[in-house]
């Protein structure tokens, strides 16, 4: 069913708080789980639901999205009869840049216009969930719903900002507040949205035409009145990245058996850029205990409740304990890291102590020498 | 079509017959080794690493999961337009078909392949080896002595000799004999089986060999003596890197065991000498809590809860609590049960070890091996042990 609908994957104007870890980069390539980017589990529940034409709409920093993206082959969307398109902004007007996702979406109107599809779903990349759409489609048909927005019940975000949705007994959205808003409900909003391609060309241009600029808080939240606008509640793990914290809790959370197996594989298997990297190497005397680690990794220290991403290495006497060591990341002999996530090639020199607190873990920039 | 200088022609229809349950589904070398390739990956890899963008692979003996593993070249980059990777079964001819006779007959019957190439040098390379080699080194010492065939060889045990295709080589490196798999060896420089051959030249004696009905077909057995007899000018080339023939269980483990010396023979960590394989797209693998984990090689998708000691764990491998896994290799997706001992053993793909089994002997003796999809259920302790 899924083949009758387009992807969306909305970078404009997506929601960061990461600090360091989106200084060169925008979050949707923000490295996670030991070998992933944030944008790979939204993609990844796309292609495996059958959608073979995804669009994501870039704005800024999309350097390594682009790197990471390629073609778009390590999510079979390479082929004829499938397709990935990065469309960044059409414009060299930088007021134009910074106007709202709508101004965006008109501009790239031709993807929508070029394709046969009937149904397109929108979506964020920082919402961490492995998710079947095709059940989302079947249910926005069966229910007649104008727009089926994808919520989930969960009152413990680990300081991530997700939108609030209030429904009434038989699934319609009656309301909707960006994360600050006083509305109460534990039914939050995964900023992913299914409805007929027709209705959101529609959306963009009378919404542009009134003034408004963004699709979620202008075009959506203000017709919850005249469109039917029905939740679809979704069951599995979800993590909502889109702070520091956040972004350190939903790592952890992975280390809980029942989150990897139901992440990593159900419905269907979370595709990153293949790096080729050989097995983890485990050296004589390396202590290794609750912790996720990636492959060509070597480990000759202790690894305590961490994420260790790919090409690491862990030298000789060093602890890590409760972090998150990305991407050829070099931990120095005897080194004691507590609470610390170091992004990309940081090289930490022997016998240093860097320790966190548990709501702020210490941060350290992409090839930062420590 | 553009001319190559060299392509390679790779064979890969090997039995595997001293691999036992190991090859009963899969040609040897489609068999899982290191952590996440397969023994066809170091040749492969070899090759792209050394500049050869064309290569033919000679498949013969149970080629279906080989073929998928294969593809069309994609993860080893040889996915070309001009070249690139040709998987070459043998096929049916308007009088018949047959089977590919012997190794030299593989080539033989491919004639026409190569020709479409117009190279002037054919490296034939076999997928049953593990080893990292820059062929093209090799090229340029082919060219510098003006060889019409180079072999390459390596010193090896002389209790091994006996295995390998034997050579005596006068002091500049030229081939004075050469005798196949000999019973009582007279030297212990050992062919790799890696041949570059200008083509021209072999492309006659492939036909001299066809013609004649007594040949086996076999570059070691015919092709090489046919031509040391006519005197034409072949030439060693020492090889001193690592190198090992896995056609047993015995050699399959040792070679495992080898990447996890202190400083392995081969590096796979050397990023400038990658080897591909197919990614089998798995997260990173969990450590549980009460998890040990020394010497060992693991991989992604794996769940490790015991103990796990001078191992190598493919993808998507689970131990349970309280299991131990000393000197042995666990091939993917196996399980591994509460409580259960694995010594010394080699698990095939699938395999299920129930709770509180103990297989093989922790203090030597021979491997053992449980086959692909093999339950081992725990009233089983005592297994057959599988003859290398």
């Amino acid at each position: 069913m899924s083949r009758n609908m387009l992807g969306v994957i909305n970078l404009i104007h997506e929601s960061d708080e990461l600090e360091a870890l989106t200084a060169s980069r925008c979050p949707a390539s923000v490295p996670f789980g030991a070998r992933y980017r944030l944008i790979d589990f939204t993609l990844s529940s796309m292609v495996n639901s059958g959608i073979s034409k995804v669009a994501v709409f870039a704005h800024t920093k999309y350097r390594s999205l682009m790197d990471h993206l390629g073609s778009g082959r390590h999510w079979d969307l390479h082929h004829r009869q499938s397709s990935l398109f990065v469309l960044p902004p059409v414009t060299d007007d930088v007021n134009e840049v910074r106007r709202g996702d709508l101004f965006h979406f008109y501009q790239n109107r031709d993807y929508f216009t070029r394709s046969s599809h009937d149904y397109v779903i929108v979506t964020r990349s920082h919402m961490v969930c492995n998710i079947n759409l095709d059940h989302v489609l079947e249910e926005h048909i069966a229910t007649g719903a104008d727009i089926t927005v994808i919520c989930k019940r969960q009152s413990e975000l680990y300081g991530g900002m997700a939108r609030k949705v209030m429904t009434d007994g038989a699934g319609r959205v009656t309301g909707m507040q960006d994360h600050f808003g006083r509305l109460n409900s534990d039914l939050i909003s995964m900023e992913m949205y299914v409805m007929r391609k027709e209705l959101l060309l529609e959306l963009v241009d009378t919404s542009l035409a009134q003034g408004q600029d963004h699709l979620v808080r202008h075009a959506i939240m203000s017709r919850l009145d005249t469109l039917l606008v029905r939740s679809y509640q979704y069951t599995g793990y979800l993590g909502v990245v889109n702070t520091i914290e956040s972004y350190y809790q939903n790592n952890m959370q992975l280390l809980r058996p029942e989150v990897w197996k139901s992440l990593f594989f159900e419905p269907g298997p979370i595709f990153t850029k293949v790096k080729d990297e050989p097995p983890a190497r485990y050296c004589e005397g390396a202590k290794t205990s609750n912790s996720l680690i990636a492959n060509g990794t070597i480990i000759e220290g202790t690894v305590i409740n961490s994420i260790i991403f790919r090409g690491v290495h862990v030298r000789k006497g060093a602890v890590i304990r409760n972090s998150i060591v990305m991407q050829n990341g070099i931990i120095g002999e005897n080194c004691n890291l507590d609470r610390v996530i170091l992004d990309k090639d940081v090289r930490i020199e022997a016998s240093r102590e860097l320790r966190g607190a548990d709501a702020v873990p210490f941060v350290a920039g992409k090839r930062k020498i420590i | 079509m553009g001319r190559k200088e060299m392509i390679a022609m790779l064979l890969a229809g090997g039995e595997g017959k001293r691999l036992g349950v190991l090859t009963k589904d899969l040609a040897k070398p489609a068999v899982p080794f290191g952590g996440k390739y397969r023994i066809i990956d170091f040749t492969l890899s070899n090759c792209v690493h050394s500049g050869i963008d064309t290569v033919g692979v000679l498949t013969q003996y149970q080629p279906l999961v080989l073929n998928s593993h294969l593809g069309i070249g994609s993860p080893w980059g040889l996915d070309r337009r001009d070249g690139g990777m040709a998987v070459l079964p043998p096929y049916v001819k308007q009088k018949g078909g047959m089977w590919y006779k012997g190794t030299a007959n593989a080539i033989y019957q491919n004639m026409g392949f190569i020709d479409r190439f117009d190279p002037e040098y054919v490296l034939i390379i076999s997928g049953d080896h593990i080893y990292k080699m820059d062929y093209d080194l090799m090229l340029q010492e082919h060219k510098r002595t003006g060889a019409d065939v180079t072999i390459s060889c390596i010193q090896v045990g002389w209790k091994e000799a006996s295995r390998f295709g034997i050579m005596h080589v006068d002091e500049k490196g030229r081939i004075e004999s050469f005798e196949e798999k000999p019973k009582v060896p007279t030297s212990n420089m050992a062919s790799m089986g890696i041949y570059i051959f200008s083509w021209t030249v072999l492309q006659q004696y492939l036909i001299r060999d066809e013609a004649n009905r007594m040949s086996g077909n076999d570059f070691g057995k015919d092709i090489i003596p046919a031509m040391l007899a006519d005197g034409i000018h072949l030439h060693s080339y020492a090889f001193n890197g690592y190198w090992k023939d896995v056609g047993t269980i015995e050699s399959l483990w040792e070679a495992s065991m080898d990447l996890l010396a202190e400083k392995p023979g081969l590096d796979l960590y050397d990023r400038s000498w990658r080897i591909y394989s197919v990614n089998p797209n798995q997260p990173g693998h969990a450590v549980a809590p009460g998890a040990e984990i020394s010497n060992s090689l693991i991989t992604e998708g794996c769940l490790v809860e015991g103990g796990v000691y001078r191992s190598v764990l493919f993808h998507g491998v689970r131990t349970s609590p309280d299991s131990r896994v000393q000197d042995s290799v666990i091939m993917p997706n196996a399980k591994i049960g509460k409580g259960a001992r694995i010594y010394r053993t080699i698990i095939g793909e699938g395999a299920i070890v129930a709770d509180g089994v103990t297989i093989g002997n922790p203090s030597g003796g021979p491997i053992t091996v449980i086959g692909s999809d093999e339950f081992v259920a725990a009233n089983q302790s005592l297994l057959e042990v599988e003859q290398p």
